[in-house]
């Protein structure tokens, strides 16, 4: 087998410094009517080329949203990525280095780790961001829990035009948690007036920026009456490209940011490992969850890094920490502070620039089909628009020509039929004129 | 001696390794600013066009103001980020052997699968008829985990192991309430377990109390007996537990627990050691996590992304968050909706479907071994933790006779009455150029020294890893300790001032005051 060195020779030798006389006898502590004689029921080994093919198979059986027009966001989006990233995460240093436990022989992920926290804390306009959660969603109910302990309440509203997903992951958070959450009716024709549900209960309000109907909103009156009623306002930022063109959470007095961060540096990769991204307010950081990079110090006098502020975390607090979250998604992390190095303010800003000039082209082009009803007025790079039937089966026939036409409402909330005529389309730097000709032409004839 | 290297033998002066350079850097180890101290306004290592004009849509919400994102061109990049790489360690310079975290080689074959097109660049929420080979993939996946832990149900989508814990606690919760015992709240976690083990406890609203090891290292089962009752709802037990030992009493254990009406919890860290030659559904367990990241090769990178999929016991399978994965006659399906037959599950837990991309890694580690090679992992592993523990347990003090597991549990007897402690043992063997193992866990024992070797570790490496270790133990023992006291002095910082950084934190940069910039907005 390629990937274990030992040879018979090795194992005698060194079963012998043991003093067992068998491998067996290292496992004399299973009881024997649990310990497996065989190997189990499954395929035996095999070398790379057989493995490729096996894999490249399935692989093969799907169909690459690159290798046609595609339309799809709703949380996950498809932006280019420039070719140096992915070199540099796959150096051996960073991609096969633990948590950095050690930090005089982990400076290169605390480094980047801190230079992370520094973008991400720019970027949404707040004052301090942490090392990363598991994706958007888990980022969004661990911000939802931190307000919970902050304001010491436990009732939480949420959006309608929060992601489903998102929605859901806070909802069984809070259930479990023993606090309760507000869920709204999700309607894209409709303004939340959120501010009148807040009461002395009210822990948080978790809104969504731009919001899974695609509108941008302005949320500094909604943060003043959060602010007003003791509660705060959690924003959800799931697509991270938009905060180079819209006003950022910070600027809008947002105490919590909950980020999706895949759209730089990370592939769509249906749907996981994406970067969960957490920003709060420096006098609320030790109610944070998740890892800290903070910068310090050596013996010598130079700066360096180090895992900080972890009196928060489940390996010294255990049942009193403030998640009991471990991993998380470091080397994603890495990933989005390359992509967004190379950008730099200039590039990051024009990359959002493109990004809504492509989806302002998508919108026009749309609203001229007959029977498509548009229902975005302000967006960024995604819109929400009505068809006279249901959307997913009209997506199915383009995707049977080719285009991935966007999310039918129908996918997001298929508990919801006054949904299931929408269709959610998100256009980026990748999409051309001529994908949205061929889009426009699929709708056309599908709609016919 | 080459008549060359004999020349520089006589001619060359021996230097103090501490000496300054002018430059702070010292031969290929070089100092690297901040992102944001090589910034240049306007520079960008993207060449995007500019956008074509289009009439604004974002209504009034157009951000005002600069950022602060430096601006740097793509070699200045590129060699940033080389660099900073240059300051860590890796599996791939050398023995990694952190205990109860598997760092074992990963092979870049599972790299390269993960990147095609096929896997990597597929949209969650594509039409199912156009992702039926991710599907397939997750599906094979899941069939591998369940004949490995002869368990017979999984959940995919935790994001890691603690997501998996959680996933687990929670249909646990799920399940006592069917039940109607929802005044169930006590969880007994053992307290040798990973910290995760009772946060994960507290965030799905249960009360943790803590179950003592008896002098064997294991479960007390007697004390665990006495603490089962009407009000427990679980245990939480780590098996093979992090003192490197087998749980002997395991089936015992297991027992009791259901007798009480409790649900057995195993976190599965540590199957590494047992994968191929022992199913934990044999044993009982209800519920358990694997992380893929670990016993299955899926790279840390420093710090995740990992992916923790939960097996189920049938009593708790109904619970298993959304999405669920079928199969029909039409092929490979999601269920996104509690209805019908998952008209008891959880809802969702995370975004999507789970960590694809680890996934992928995970099938091709598992299919490279195959049932036959996965046997020889946790054979290997076990077998080099054991020759660790028999090479190193007359210079330092093995907390429990052997054999051991997959790890092998010091503690720091070995430095009584030297002035050492198991901290600067651990930076006394930086500089020797080797990782640390686990430093003071498990809590059960003082000063733990926690070594997992892998089973992708040479003879030659581990003969390696002995002979520093021994070396430093003798030293420590004649009572030399300055060069302890002092280490690490050749890593890329010495030891890092830990009190300074959390008694008043600088967790971002921040552009000095006065400085150009601010001029100019």
């Amino acid at each position: 087998m390629r990937y274990l060195p030992l040879t018979d020779a090795d194992r005698r030798e060194m079963l012998a410094a043991t003093g067992a006389d068998s491998v067996a006898a290292l496992f004399r502590d299973v009881p024997r009517d649990v310990w497996l004689e065989r190997p189990v029921d499954l395929p035996h080994a095999m070398g790379e080329i057989e493995v490729e093919r096996a894999l490249g198979r399935l692989a093969a059986k799907n169909l690459p949203a690159g290798a046609v027009p595609s339309f799809l966001g709703c949380g996950a989006y498809r932006h280019h990525l420039p070719a140096a990233v992915d070199h540099l995460i796959q150096r051996g240093e960073f991609l096969t280095s633990y948590t950095p436990y050690q930090p005089e022989i982990s400076q290169g992920t605390l480094q980047s780790l801190f230079e992370f926290q520094t973008q991400v804390a720019l970027i949404t306009g707040m004052d301090v961001a942490n090392a990363s959660m598991y994706d958007g969603a888990t980022a969004c109910a661990e911000a939802m829990m931190m307000a919970n302990r902050l304001t010491r309440r436990h009732k939480a509203i949420l959006a309608g035009d929060l992601h489903p997903h998102y929605r859901a992951t806070a909802a069984t958070y809070a259930r479990f948690a023993g606090q309760s959450v507000v869920e709204r009716r999700p309607d894209p024709m409709a303004e939340d007036d959120l501010a009148a549900l807040l009461d002395g209960e009210t822990s948080c309000v978790v809104v969504q920026n731009p919001g899974c109907f695609g509108h941008v909103r302005d949320f500094s009156a909604l943060a003043a009456a959060c602010h007003r009623a003791g509660a705060l306002l959690v924003v959800v930022v799931n697509e991270i490209v938009s905060l180079g063109l819209v006003t950022s959470p910070g600027e809008m007095d947002a105490d919590i940011v909950a980020g999706e961060g895949q759209s730089i540096g990370n592939p769509m990769g249906f749907g996981g490992p994406h970067l969960g991204l957490f920003a709060t307010r420096e006098k609320f950081v030790r109610q944070m969850p998740g890892r800290l990079a903070g910068q310090t110090g050596d013996a010598d006098g130079r700066r360096g890094y180090v895992l900080t502020l972890s009196t928060r975390e489940q390996h010294i607090r255990r049942e009193k920490a403030t998640s009991n979250i471990c991993t998380n998604s470091g080397l994603c992390a890495l990933a989005f502070t390359i992509h967004l190095a190379l950008l730099g303010e200039a590039g990051y800003v024009r990359l959002a620039e493109i990004n809504h000039a492509r989806a302002v082209a998508m919108a026009e082009r749309l609203a001229r089909i007959p029977g498509i009803t548009p229902l975005t007025p302000s967006f960024f790079n995604e819109i929400a628009v009505r068809l006279p039937r249901p959307a997913a089966p009209v997506v199915e026939a383009l995707a049977a020509r080719g285009v991935l036409a966007g999310v039918p409402g129908g996918r997001l909330w298929p508990e919801r039929a006054e949904l299931a005529d929408l269709l959610i389309l998100a256009a980026t730097e990748t999409t051309t004129e001529d994908d949205i000709a061929a889009l426009a032409a699929g709708l056309a004839e599908a709609l016919r | 001696m080459s008549e060359w290297s004999k020349a520089l033998a006589g001619s060359v002066a021996p230097v103090e390794a501490s000496a300054p350079t002018l430059s702070g850097n010292r031969g290929l180890m070089l100092e690297e600013p901040l992102l944001f101290e090589q910034d240049a306004p306007g520079r960008s290592g993207v060449d995007l066009p500019p956008p074509p004009p289009v009439a604004d849509r974002l209504g009034v919400l157009r951000r005002r103001g600069p950022i602060g994102l430096p601006g740097l061109s793509e070699p200045q990049v590129v060699r940033h980020f080389t660099r900073l790489s240059q300051k860590n360690y890796g599996i791939d310079l050398g023995i990694y052997p952190l205990g109860s975290c598997t760092m074992k080689h990963n092979p870049r074959l599972n790299e390269k699968l993960a990147r095609l097109p096929g896997f990597a660049d597929i949209h969650p929420l594509q039409p199912q008829s156009t992702v039926q080979g991710a599907l397939e993939l997750i599906d094979t996946l899941a069939r591998w985990i369940k004949v490995l832990t002869g368990m017979p149900a999984v959940a995919m989508s935790p994001g890691a192991g603690a997501h998996g814990e959680l996933c687990g606690m929670m249909c646990i919760r799920a399940a006592l309430d069917a039940r109607g015992e929802s005044s169930r709240r006590r969880v007994l976690v053992a307290e040798s377990a990973h910290g995760t083990n009772p946060a994960t406890a507290a965030a799905c609203g249960f009360t943790v109390d803590p179950t003592p090891a008896n002098a064997r290292g294991r479960v007390d089962l007697g004390a665990l007996r006495a603490k089962l009752g009407g009000d427990v709802a679980a245990i939480m037990v780590t098996n093979p537990n992090t003192c490197g030992l087998f749980e002997d009493e395991i089936v015992a254990i297991a027992e009791a627990t259901h007798a009480a009406g409790a649900y057995f919890y195993c976190d599965g860290a540590n199957f590494n050691a047992i994968v191929g030659r022992v199913r934990p559904g044999d044993l009982g367990i209800d519920c358990m996590h694997l992380n893929l990241h670990k016993t299955f090769s899926t790279p840390h990178g420093g710090g995740g992304p990992g992916s923790g999929p939960v097996v189920l016991a049938e009593s708790l399978a109904r619970f298993a968050p959304l999405p669920w994965l079928v199969h029909d006659a039409k092929g490979f399906r999601l269920v996104e909706e509690t209805s019908g037959a998952s008209a008891q599950a959880l809802g969702r837990i995370k975004g999507f479907h789970g960590q694809m991309g680890m996934f992928v890694r995970a099938l091709a580690y598992m299919m490279s071994h195959g049932a036959d090679g996965l046997r020889q992992v946790s054979g290997d592993a076990v077998l080099n933790a054991n020759y660790l523990l028999a090479r190193l347990g007359d210079v330092l003090t093995a907390s429990f006779p052997g054999p051991c597991m997959h790890e092998a549990l010091f503690d720091d007897r070995f430095l009584a009455g030297t002035s050492l402690t198991t901290l600067d043992f651990a930076k006394a063997m930086i500089d020797e150029g080797v990782h640390p193992m686990t430093m003071y866990f498990p809590l059960v024992v003082h000063g733990a020294l926690l070594v997992e070797p892998t089973e992708t570790e040479s003879r030659q490496s581990l003969d390696g890893f002995i002979a520093v270790v021994r070396g430093l133990a003798e030293r420590a023992s004649r009572g030399e300790v300055a060069p302890f006291h002092a280490a690490p002095g050749f890593a890329p910082r010495r030891r890092l001032d830990e009190t300074a950084a959390a008694r008043k934190p600088v967790l971002r940069w921040r552009r000095a005051a006065g400085s150009e910039r601010d001029a100019a907005e």
